[in-house]
């Protein structure tokens, strides 16, 4: 792997969205937009507080992950991949370049959405913004390699647009979000054990209570890291040089 | 490495293609510093050939060596410069854009990607973004990425469909212009009129080679002025033969 091709990747992807202003303004407003149409539905500021900084985790996971399985699926199906499979350019150089371009895209957009959310729809953290912003990105960076992963499964952007909901609707059901994980049936506790959006989840509702960084969230960031790593493997082993 | 080692050499190689066979025992030599024409219909085999050279076709049996190495090594990676036939390129960035990425990825020298972008006659459209691109523009943006980093084989895939007659021209002047600074060519068309521009000319037909010779010795041998009139030559004789 190298420095300067990961680099240039991640430049390459960021120029890309550059040109194309209205999936940068969808990336940035949809969740503002959805963090204040959420305020107004609660219009109460305890359960806001409450449910917001999941829905902060949530966001950047999906969108993410959207952006990132149609982005490399045009790379599979465009040729570029197949283009670059021939020059000195190492998976990891590949990944890591999408890696470095949506973590950037997510901070912005995490930023953009926390700027909000405190100032205006007065969001209470008993948390760091810090813990907060981490968890974001790194939620967005487990989207994102979950995306290049399910990229591989897809022929067509059709497909990789039903990849969405197949992926991540079961996991936004089982994470907690809607229900608490201690309160559901003992099955789909342990289904939502295994699923990395649930310890998002936990992570972001642990910033929104405990003020400081506590062994529970150094515990969830840490699953976190480690299925964005597995998923990053696992989508590295779908890049192939050679194909039928 | 001796340089008089062919640039390409392909023994018995055998394709697959979703359990069909594509090519069935393809042999030939490309000599260092030549021009190879790849010539048959479309299906015959061309583009799967063509990949193999480059190291990203799975091959079922025999041998592809390419400038001494087994082709796809790693240490080809910036001496082989490949176009596809469809574009590669990115769509939603500007030509120059594209240049200086790939240029970035092959570690080629800065200003080549201005160079490369004179070579095929784009300098007025480097910053236009490739979607905006007519078809013939496009294929020459294509074209450009495979000269970065002055590559010692370039396999271009129909690098001239759809261009008008002048550019088809002065592409194939620069093609003769890369192989006398000594760089091996292996350009496919399925245009009969480009054959005559080869050093050397390979006729594919079904995932076979009928004919590897010198446009001259073909015409020669067949008896035929026209190139078009001498490849059905060869296919009638073939066809004749009980093989």
């Amino acid at each position: 792997m190298s420095l300067t091709i990961t680099l240039a990747t991640m430049r390459r992807i960021l120029a890309q969205l550059r040109h194309d202003h209205r999936t940068l303004g969808l990336l940035i407003g949809v969740p503002s937009l959805l963090m204040i149409l959420l305020r107004y539905v609660f219009d109460r500021p305890g359960a806001f507080d409450r449910v917001g900084p999941m829905l902060l985790g949530l966001f950047p996971f999906v969108i993410m992950f959207i952006v990132t399985s149609v982005g490399t699926l045009r790379e599979r199906t465009g040729g570029t991949l197949e283009r670059l499979m021939t020059m000195p350019l190492g998976k990891l150089d590949l990944l890591l370049g999408y890696a470095l371009a949506f973590g950037l895209v997510a901070l912005a957009q995490v930023g953009v959405v926390l700027a909000i959310s405190l100032t205006w729809l007065g969001l209470d953290l008993n948390g760091s913004v810090g813990s907060l912003v981490l968890v974001a990105v790194l939620d967005a960076l487990l989207g994102m390699a979950l995306g290049l992963f399910a990229s591989a499964f897809a022929r067509t952007e059709f497909q990789a647009v039903q990849f969405m909901p197949a992926f991540v609707l079961p996991q936004a059901l089982l994470c907690g979000l809607i229900m608490p994980r201690g309160q559901m049936a003992g099955w789909l506790e342990a289904v939502s054990d295994v699923l990395p959006l649930s310890y998002a989840v936990d992570a972001m509702q642990e910033v929104s209570r405990e003020p400081g960084f506590t062994g529970a969230l150094a515990r969830d960031v840490g699953i976190i890291a480690g299925c964005t790593l597995l998923a990053l493997v696992l989508g590295a082993a779908t890049l192939r040089r050679r194909t039928g | 490495m001796m340089s008089s080692s062919p640039a390409v050499s392909v023994r018995d190689l055998l394709v697959e293609r979703g359990g069909r066979p594509v090519l069935h025992g393809v042999t030939f030599e490309a000599p260092r510093g030549s021009v190879v024409g790849l010539l048959g219909p479309s299906g015959c085999g061309k583009t799967t050939l063509m990949r193999c050279l480059v190291g990203v076709q799975t091959v079922k049996g025999g041998a592809v060596s390419v400038l001494g190495e087994p082709a796809g090594s790693p240490g080809l990676r910036r001496r082989v410069g490949y176009s596809t036939q469809s574009p590669a390129v990115y769509a939603d960035l500007s030509v120059g854009e594209n240049l200086r990425y790939f240029a970035s990825v092959l570690g080629a020298p800065r200003g080549d990607a201005d160079r490369v972008v004179e070579e095929v006659g784009l300098g007025r459209h480097r910053d236009q973004i490739a979607a905006t691109l007519s078809g013939g523009q496009l294929s020459r943006a294509n074209l450009a990425v495979a000269l970065l980093g002055a590559p010692e084989l370039l396999v271009l895939d129909e690098p001239t469909v759809g261009l008008d007659p002048v550019l088809r021209q002065e592409l194939w002047e620069l093609f003769r212009e890369l192989a006398e600074r000594g760089a091996t060519l292996v350009v496919s068309s399925h245009v009969m009129d480009e054959a005559g521009r080869t050093d050397r000319l390979l006729l594919m037909r079904e995932g076979r080679v009928l004919s590897d010779s010198t446009p001259a010795s073909l015409r020669a041998s067949t008896g035929a002025d026209d190139l078009e009139e001498a490849f059905l030559q060869v296919i009638s004789q073939r066809a004749g033969s009980p093989t």
